[in-house]
């Protein structure tokens, strides 16, 4: 009796605060007709605010798991002074709001900053691409570090040890080694990544400018709309990026790890 | 054996940075310095440079103050609601079986997929004027606590979720069979085993809820002194052109957070100190 109890509530619960919230955004978006929500995602804003969006996620996704795997590296095999500084660093953008995060930008970055000259200079870091990239970066960093970390310290050193005594290159060690061991963890993390790096609002609202057209990310966009009092505009965009939610939960769901 | 463990992880380290790795590791620790100590440098740099005492001031002005205790209520509140239901939702995944259940599993990542501010606008859409449900939460308190509850539920679920798959059954059936009520069951043999694991998940529920920005600036209505949270606070300040004011507030609101993520992490750590003798 109990069991249903926990069962149901548990399930009330997600339901009322997860699912119905979820499901009512496809529910708004097409109250209106499919030709309707159609029409609102291919308006020139919405298209390019899709593209800016996928663009910022194609620069930072590719460094921050670049990034990521050798800091994993560093963290389990590394041994040098200042490591659990480091660990504590690698999770800090989990731990701070993404307002303060792009407040940081703007107070580096702006006028008066201690790189605010290089706008003087002709590059221009905010309200444009460099500083929504930046911004992304920031927020996306932690995540392939986190899932490479505890495969790394699992798989051990022997085989690589091993590869070494037979003559391999440090390269050829981590390539026919070490990576193919970390390939899903890599992969579990692409996607935290992408999926942070497209829906990242806070960071980027501040360093953007958020100009119609120019430095407007589909989030962005969905609040723009709304607030212009364009809701079935703004449910549009929002289908777009919840199809994108989904097909993230999917590909984790596929790439989990099998013993879970 | 231990010892020579570590000595082969030595070796190997000292592989790594022979040749490449120590560059590698290099790029990596100067992206991380450029990419995140930077901004936060420049954030510090900022609220310090008027002085002590103007810092304080912007710090304490009652608004911010308002919005600082609103933040850190929530956000306890948030992270209570999800050490109970995350805990038993883990619960219900693990040791419950009904139709669909790998279905339910699947969902609860979507909090971390969904972009913050479609959830902040179907959350108002759902619960706040023109509700189907005619409920209107929108601009109170609740409506906030609503938002950080959908951004952060995955936390404590998928902290407990592994450990309660390795916990060992047995001991809580020689438990039950001597005597033991379903209650006792759980305060004395579960809870204490996966306290740590709540508690991690806690802590970044947490953190999470006291920075939440994107889900909430639509559903809190940002009335001043009733449902101005920091984040939204610190954004009004920077559109407004006070830079300074709102890296002053940013600053609290970071000592404060990772103040009381280090006494969680510290509490943690102390609960389990006999796991390591």
């Amino acid at each position: 009796m109990s069991r249903y109890l926990l069962r149901f509530s548990v399930l009330g619960y997600l339901a009322l605060v997860l699912l119905v919230p979820v499901g009512f955004v496809f529910y708004r978006a097409f109250d209106q007709g499919a030709a309707h929500a159609w029409h609102a995602v291919t308006t020139p804003e919405a298209l390019h605010a899709l593209w800016l969006t996928l663009l910022i996620a194609a620069i930072a996704v590719p460094v921050n798991t670049i990034v990521g795997v050798i800091l994993a590296l560093a963290l389990v095999r590394g041994r040098f002074a200042g490591r659990g500084l480091l660990n504590a660093v690698v999770d800090l953008p989990l731990a701070i709001s993404p307002v303060i995060v792009g407040l940081g930008l703007v107070l580096l970055y702006g006028r008066g900053g201690w790189l605010g000259g290089l706008a003087d200079d002709g590059v221009k870091i905010l309200f444009a691409l460099p500083g929504m990239v930046l911004a992304t970066m920031f927020v996306s960093m932690p995540f392939v570090v986190r899932e490479v970390v505890p495969v790394l310290r699992e798989i051990g050193t022997e085989q690589e040890q091993a590869a070494e005594t037979l003559g391999a290159a440090p390269f050829q060690v981590f390539r026919r080694i070490t990576f193919p061991a970390i390939r899903g963890a890599v992969a579990y993390g692409v996607v935290l990544t992408t999926a942070r790096a497209i829906g990242e609002f806070g960071a980027v609202s501040a360093v953007s400018g958020n100009v119609e057209g120019q430095t407007q990310t589909l989030p962005l966009y969905v609040k723009a709309q709304f607030d212009g009092f364009d809701t079935s505009g703004a449910y549009a965009a929002s289908v777009v990026l919840a199809l994108i939610a989904i097909a993230v939960v999917v590909s984790l769901r596929i790439l989990q790890p099998k013993e879970h | 054996m231990a010892s020579n463990a570590v000595a082969v992880e030595r070796a190997a380290g000292a592989g790594w940075s022979r040749a490449g790795g120590g560059l590698a590791r290099g790029v990596a620790l100067t992206y991380l310095s450029l990419v995140v100590l930077l901004p936060l440098a420049a954030l510090a740099w900022s609220a310090r440079s008027g002085g002590l005492a103007a810092f304080w001031h912007e710090a304490t002005e009652p608004e911010a103050v308002a919005a600082l205790k609103l933040t850190l209520g929530l956000a306890a509140v948030c992270a209570l609601v999800n050490a109970i239901a995350g805990t038993a939702t883990a619960w219900v995944l693990v040791r419950d079986g009904f139709p669909g259940k790998g279905l339910v599993d699947a969902v609860i990542d979507l909090p971390f997929a969904l972009p913050t501010i479609v959830a902040g606008l179907t959350l108002l859409a759902l619960y706040g004027p023109g509700s189907p449900f005619g409920v209107d939460v929108a601009f109170t308190r609740f409506g906030i606590l609503l938002a950080l509850l959908f951004v952060t539920l995955p936390f404590v679920v998928r902290a407990v979720q592994p450990v309660l798959l390795e916990l060992d059954e047995e001991m809580e059936e020689a438990a039950a069979s001597l005597g033991a009520r379903p209650f006792a069951v759980f305060r004395r043999i579960v809870f204490p085993n996966l306290l740590p694991a709540v508690l991690s998940g806690v802590a970044l529920a947490f953190a999470r809820a006291v920075g939440e920005f994107g889900a909430v600036v639509l559903i809190s209505g940002n009335i001043p002194f009733k449902t101005e949270v920091s984040s939204v606070y610190i954004f009004g300040q920077l559109q407004s052109g006070n830079g300074s004011g709102a890296a002053a507030v940013s600053v609290l609101l970071l000592a404060i957070s990772l103040g009381a993520l280090l006494a969680i992490g510290g509490f943690r750590r102390w609960r389990t100190r006999w796991d390591r003798v």
